[in-house]
């Protein structure tokens, strides 16, 4: 397990260099510098300030600069907010971002079971047609039409809810609701798919053939074996999430690093839109790992170390 | 119940599967018994209703079936008429299954200790510590090695063979009075097919269960069965003891199926088929259902569905063959064969009885 996590870990370092890498050029490769609307300042100004942060050098070199500065920890300072550091600004923006994040994973993920068991147990009755109506809108109606969809009618027209303002825990439910509903579709679609498969297996046939009650076959033999492969879409819906939260975060005026991460792209405000990025990229690192090490743990037939037979 | 001797009685059971098409007649007027401690091997090609047979017996129909007609009588009571709640009371306790493959009839991700306790908690109402103990001896029984050490393994860490012992023991954990058996050895390769039905037998005698035997594979009936029913297109055809049918077989089909089979004696570089395929149970022949691909077949046999007449009082066909006014025919060489070898073995037993009689005799006198 050790050589397997290190193993892993090496991949993760590779990885984030190989990222870091082609969104730094990436990023010199967009159009105008952090100084383009600034028209009142000088030649000589942008000079000095191109000077000050290191701009005026060759890309190779401040490329080289950074990642010089990555290795120690010191991801710059922010061209936005000038006082800044960026390490300073994404710690402080993260919460509500992963707060968010975390509760539509975990509501969507949750829901999208409950709907996709239900399915498939009652496969081919007005329940399973409407979770499959459930999921086909939830895979294809965006995050940010959902998002401006739930602002209008739970808030506005409602009054349930706060539109666009960041407090406690009541702020959250809309932008929860518009992250969750893709992991809700997704889910609930993977496992009814799974479990009809499972359903009609030998083993849950010997299952009944034990006597188990009907509950018992889906809660001792079903359910486990139609949500092992959940975890292989666990990855891609946290992508999904983090893609969805930069508009989220916008539309709801969020302080996270979603919203954070467009501004930084509009302005060209490159150390943030590196760090963002790196941010972005070892979150997704660890997800994958940790659904890869959890797939091991649940499913006794891909165990990383087992007895050897 | 009719008999004293009868563990299971099915009466004129007739099955249904709805379909977009209409109603496949699956099973079309099957009755037969189950003997305490017998095993009986119903035989049939593929889609002649073995396994649907079973399943009804169980309650594990699948939801299109329409069990048009019947009764499946077991301890003076109708199964057929028996809610969903009881027959989870029944299955796994009273009837039992063994399934066709085992390398898929195990739950892939619980440990084999808990799949075989599992029975045990739902029946005995036992707590899972008693229960594993007992799966333990269970898994003893069926000839798992270092038992003990493996209870706590999961499937995928044992060959098939093993996985079908672990079903055995599964279905066997109870002791129920019937295991039903679809084709338990047919995913397996033929030496370890021998070595789970000597399993079986030798279980049968220490549990006194009684076996239904589902199978299309004659060679493996001979050695297991002492009663078979030949099936066809969701009908019983004949049945009889296993040598009643292996040696004195009466149905044309039954001719057919067992002239499939080759044996040591067969000479002939052809191994004979049945010609054609059967009928569409969808719409099912006037007559005879097996007259189209019959070279036997008689003018009736296109028109009215055979009775069964009565060979012996084990044994009994449902040909029109058999009725005094049909002609004499000859049967395929191959059966006219084993019926001369029949009357040869019947000899020879007879002798060898005679013999070991004798050396008893003898030793009771010293």
């Amino acid at each position: 397990m050790a050589k397997y996590l290190a193993k892993r870990i090496f991949y993760l370092v590779l990885t984030l260099f190989i990222v870091i890498t082609v969104t730094f050029f990436l990023m010199k490769l967009l159009p105008g510098t952090p100084l383009t609307n600034q028209a009142k300042l000088s030649k000589s100004q942008i000079a000095l300030i191109y000077q000050q942060y290191g701009l005026d050098k060759p890309v190779w070199q401040q490329y080289l600069l950074y990642l010089a500065g990555a290795v120690r920890g010191d991801f710059g300072t922010s061209f936005q907010f000038s006082d800044q550091p960026v390490s300073y600004l994404i710690s402080s923006r993260i919460g509500p971002s992963l707060q968010i994040g975390l509760q539509a994973m975990i509501i969507g993920v949750l829901l999208g079971i409950i709907i996709g068991a239900f399915g498939a147990m009652k496969q081919n009755t007005w329940i399973d047609t409407s979770a499959t109506v459930v999921s086909i809108l939830g895979i294809s109606i965006p995050s940010f039409v959902l998002a401006v969809l739930l602002q209008y009618y739970l808030g506005l027209k409602a009054g349930w809810f706060p539109i666009a303002e960041w407090g406690g825990f009541i702020y959250t439910v809309l932008p929860t609701l518009a992250l969750g509903a893709t992991p809700l579709a997704e889910s609930a679609r993977f496992v009814r798919t799974e479990m009809v498969d499972v359903l009609s297996s030998d083993y849950i046939e010997l299952a009944k053939a034990k006597g188990l009650s009907k509950a018992g076959v889906i809660y001792h033999h079903a359910l486990r074996n139609s949500l092992i492969p959940l975890i292989t879409i666990v990855g891609p819906l946290a992508v999904n999430i983090m893609t969805g939260s930069m508009v989220v975060e916008n539309i709801f005026s969020i302080p996270g690093i979603g919203e954070q991460f467009v501004k930084s792209v509009l302005t060209n405000d490159y150390p943030t839109i590196m760090g963002l990025t790196i941010v972005y990229s070892f979150m997704l690192c660890v997800v994958l790992l940790i659904t890869d090490i959890l797939y091991g743990i649940v499913d006794p037939r891909i165990r990383i170390t087992g007895k050897a037979n | 119940m009719d008999n004293e001797k009868d563990i299971l009685e099915v009466r004129n059971l007739e099955v249904n599967f709805k379909t977009y098409a209409g109603d496949v007649k699956a099973i079309r007027n099957v009755s037969f018994d189950l003997r305490k401690g017998e095993t009986l091997a119903i035989v049939g090609e593929s889609g002649s209703g073995k396994s649907v047979t079973t399943r009804t017996i169980m309650g594990l129909n699948a939801r299109n079936a329409d069990i048009v007609n019947g009764s499946i009588m077991y301890k003076n009571e109708d199964l057929l008429k028996k809610s969903d709640k009881d027959m989870e009371g029944i299955r796994g306790q009273d009837i039992a299954e063994i399934f066709q493959d085992p390398m898929t009839s195990l739950d892939p991700t619980m440990r084999i200790g808990r799949q075989i306790a599992e029975p045990l908690m739902i029946h005995k109402g036992m707590k899972k510590e008693k229960a594993l103990a007992q799966a333990l001896e269970m898994m003893k029984l069926v000839g798992i090695t270092d038992a003990e050490n493996r209870i706590n393994d999961y499937p995928h860490q044992f060959s098939g063979g093993m996985r079908q012992r672990i079903v055995i023991a599964i279905a066997l954990v109870n002791y129920p009075e019937i295991l039903i058996a679809d084709e338990p050895t047919t995913a397996l390769d033929v030496t370890i097919q021998a070595q789970i039905l000597h399993l079986m037998k030798e279980l049968q005698d220490k549990i006194s269960t009684s076996i239904i035997f589902i199978t299309h594979d004659l060679g493996v009936v001979a050695g297991m069965a002492d009663r078979v029913a030949v099936m066809y297109a969701g009908q019983i055809v004949e049945y009889g003891t296993v040598d009643e049918i292996f040696y004195n077989p009466k149905h044309p089909y039954t001719w057919g199926l067992l002239s499939s089979m080759p044996t040591l004696d067969t000479k002939s570089d052809v191994l004979p088929s049945i010609p054609g395929t059967p009928p569409d149970l969808l719409d099912p022949p006037a007559g005879d259902a097996f007259a189209a691909r019959n070279e036997y077949a008689l003018k009736i046999d296109s028109q009215r569905q055979p009775p069964f007449f009565k060979v012996s009082d084990t044994h009994y066909a449902a040909t029109w063959l058999l009725h005094p006014d049909a002609p004499k025919v000859t049967p395929p060489a191959q059966i006219v064969a084993r019926q001369k070898k029949f009357a040869q073995m019947q000899q020879e037993l007879f002798k060898q009885q005679q013999q070991s009689h004798r050396v008893e005799e003898e030793e009771e006198q010293q």
